[in-house]
């Protein structure tokens, strides 16, 4: 009786940062695009979100920042995955984030980064293309 | 790690991986929990139920704390709507409950209610089997935001908690066919507000014509979801209500129903499913027939079931 399998994804927001109105239009628009979406709610640690993400199973955490706060915040995440042996979890990341940091983000295991001006539709191509269901 | 002991030993992961697999209805999903069945019966389960925004999570978060501070482990289940449309779900109610995340005794799961209506989702039931086998000393159900009818709680919780709000006035006379009627305990959130003590009467009165005179009256407590106001007695109440359940026997009758009506549930998905697989063609030239009026579907239903008896 294998049912759906329907894509779960962490939206979190790392950090001293109380800015979420773009992590919110993400959230919607996965859910709107059929994915259960959690979000966690303001100033999280890497270790509240790797240990949610773990909780809830998720195969996507989406990491939010626009604090400037990323060159750290983001590998911290992947290093904290790896610690639980969870790093089959996609991890991708959007903000304000210069131009420069992005190949060392992606280096560091980010799979893509989604700077402003990124249609909605393209972050939900994107998950749908590379999350194994 | 395997998943079966994993869970047996507390492990997350393997708790969110099965309860994951229960969410899709994978097979392997109905073989684990046989093994887990015999290690569950241990875990309290309290229900919290109330209409949207009426801090639900907030006291979840509160009470969690307080059953930790007596050394208790907690499973959270918080359930929230799936959107009919696009079957997605935005699930919220980590956000008052961030700093239980990194406590070891806790484990939280949000669920999307994936199309049930009750309150709930078809997988809570196995869920909270899971987080009991895993050692869980108390099971907090939130339900989605309840109007009047969404009472599928009192299948799943031996105690329920209503959590209701000021300024729902005469609310409380439009829901007290429904959820008004599943409480073992209520509570009266933002009580800070204006008209707190109007509303505690209006439940009293509508208790009062209560029917039912040998029926113990639930207590109704004030709370406040912003600062924990209340909380300590309102976790005193549930330990006092599950005393009484215990004492008077009437948990194990309340989970006697509950395991008759899953074992009904269970015969009549697993009947239709073969009877649906096994008649699936006679289902199709019927449905043409009844189309055309050659039939009518009640005759038809009889007919495919008769045959289904051979």
């Amino acid at each position: 009786m294998t049912g759906s399998k329907t894509i779960r994804v962490l939206i979190a927001k790392p950090g001293l940062d109380g800015h979420d109105r773009g992590a919110k239009v993400i959230a919607r628009a996965l859910r709107d695009s059929g994915m259960e979406v959690i979000y966690t709610g303001l100033r999280q640690t890497p270790e509240q979100i790797v240990e949610a993400a773990i909780q809830e199973d998720v195969q996507v955490i989406g990491l939010s920042i626009l604090s400037g706060a990323h060159n750290f915040l983001f590998p911290r995440v992947i290093e904290l995955l790896k610690e639980k042996n969870a790093e089959d979890i996609l991890v991708i990341g959007g903000g304000v984030i210069p131009e420069e940091d992005i190949p060392g983000l992606k280096k560091a295991g980010i799979k893509e980064i989604f700077t402003p001006g990124t249609p909605t539709s393209a972050i939900v191509e994107f998950i749908k293309n590379n999350v194994k269901v | 790690m395997d998943i079966v002991p994993g869970i047996l030993k507390g492990d997350k992961r393997s708790i969110a991986r099965l309860i994951t697999l229960i969410e899709n209805q994978a097979d392997e999903a109905r073989d684990l929990l046989k093994q887990l069945y015999k290690f569950t019966g241990n875990a309290i389960t309290l229900g919290i139920t109330g209409p949207p925004g009426a801090g639900k999570s907030s006291i979840v978060n509160f009470l969690a704390k307080k059953f930790r501070e007596n050394n208790k482990k907690v499973g959270v289940i918080a359930i929230d709507p799936t959107s009919p449309f696009s079957g997605g779900a935005l699930l919220g109610d980590r956000i008052r409950m961030q700093d239980l995340t990194l406590d070891d005794g806790i484990y939280i799961r949000s669920m999307g209610s994936r199309g049930a209506l009750g309150g709930l989702s078809r997988a809570s039931y196995d869920a909270v089997k899971v987080l009991d086998a895993a050692g869980m000393d108390y099971i907090i159900i939130e339900t989605v935001g309840v109007g009047q009818s969404e009472v599928d709680i009192i299948k799943l919780a031996d105690i329920v908690a209503l959590v209701l709000i000021p300024g729902m006035g005469d609310e409380v006379q439009a829901i007290k066919a429904g959820v008004m009627e599943i409480a073992d305990i209520f509570v009266v959130n933002k009580s800070d507000m204006d008209g707190a003590d109007r509303l505690i009467t209006e439940i009293q009165m509508n208790l009062d014509l209560n029917q039912d005179k040998n029926k113990v009256k639930p207590p109704i407590l004030k709370t406040v979801g912003t600062t924990g106001e209340g909380i300590a007695d309102l976790y005193k109440t549930i330990i006092d209500v599950q005393k009484q359940l215990q004492d008077s026997g009437m948990l194990t009758n309340k989970r006697k129903t509950r395991i008759n009506q899953e074992l009904q549930e269970l015969i009549r998905e697993i009947h239709l499913k073969q009877i649906i697989s096994s008649f699936e063609t006679q289902i199709r030239i019927f449905t043409e027939k009844a189309l055309n009026k050659e039939i009518d579907p009640y005759s038809a239903a009889v007919y495919i079931l008769e045959n289904a008896k051979l």
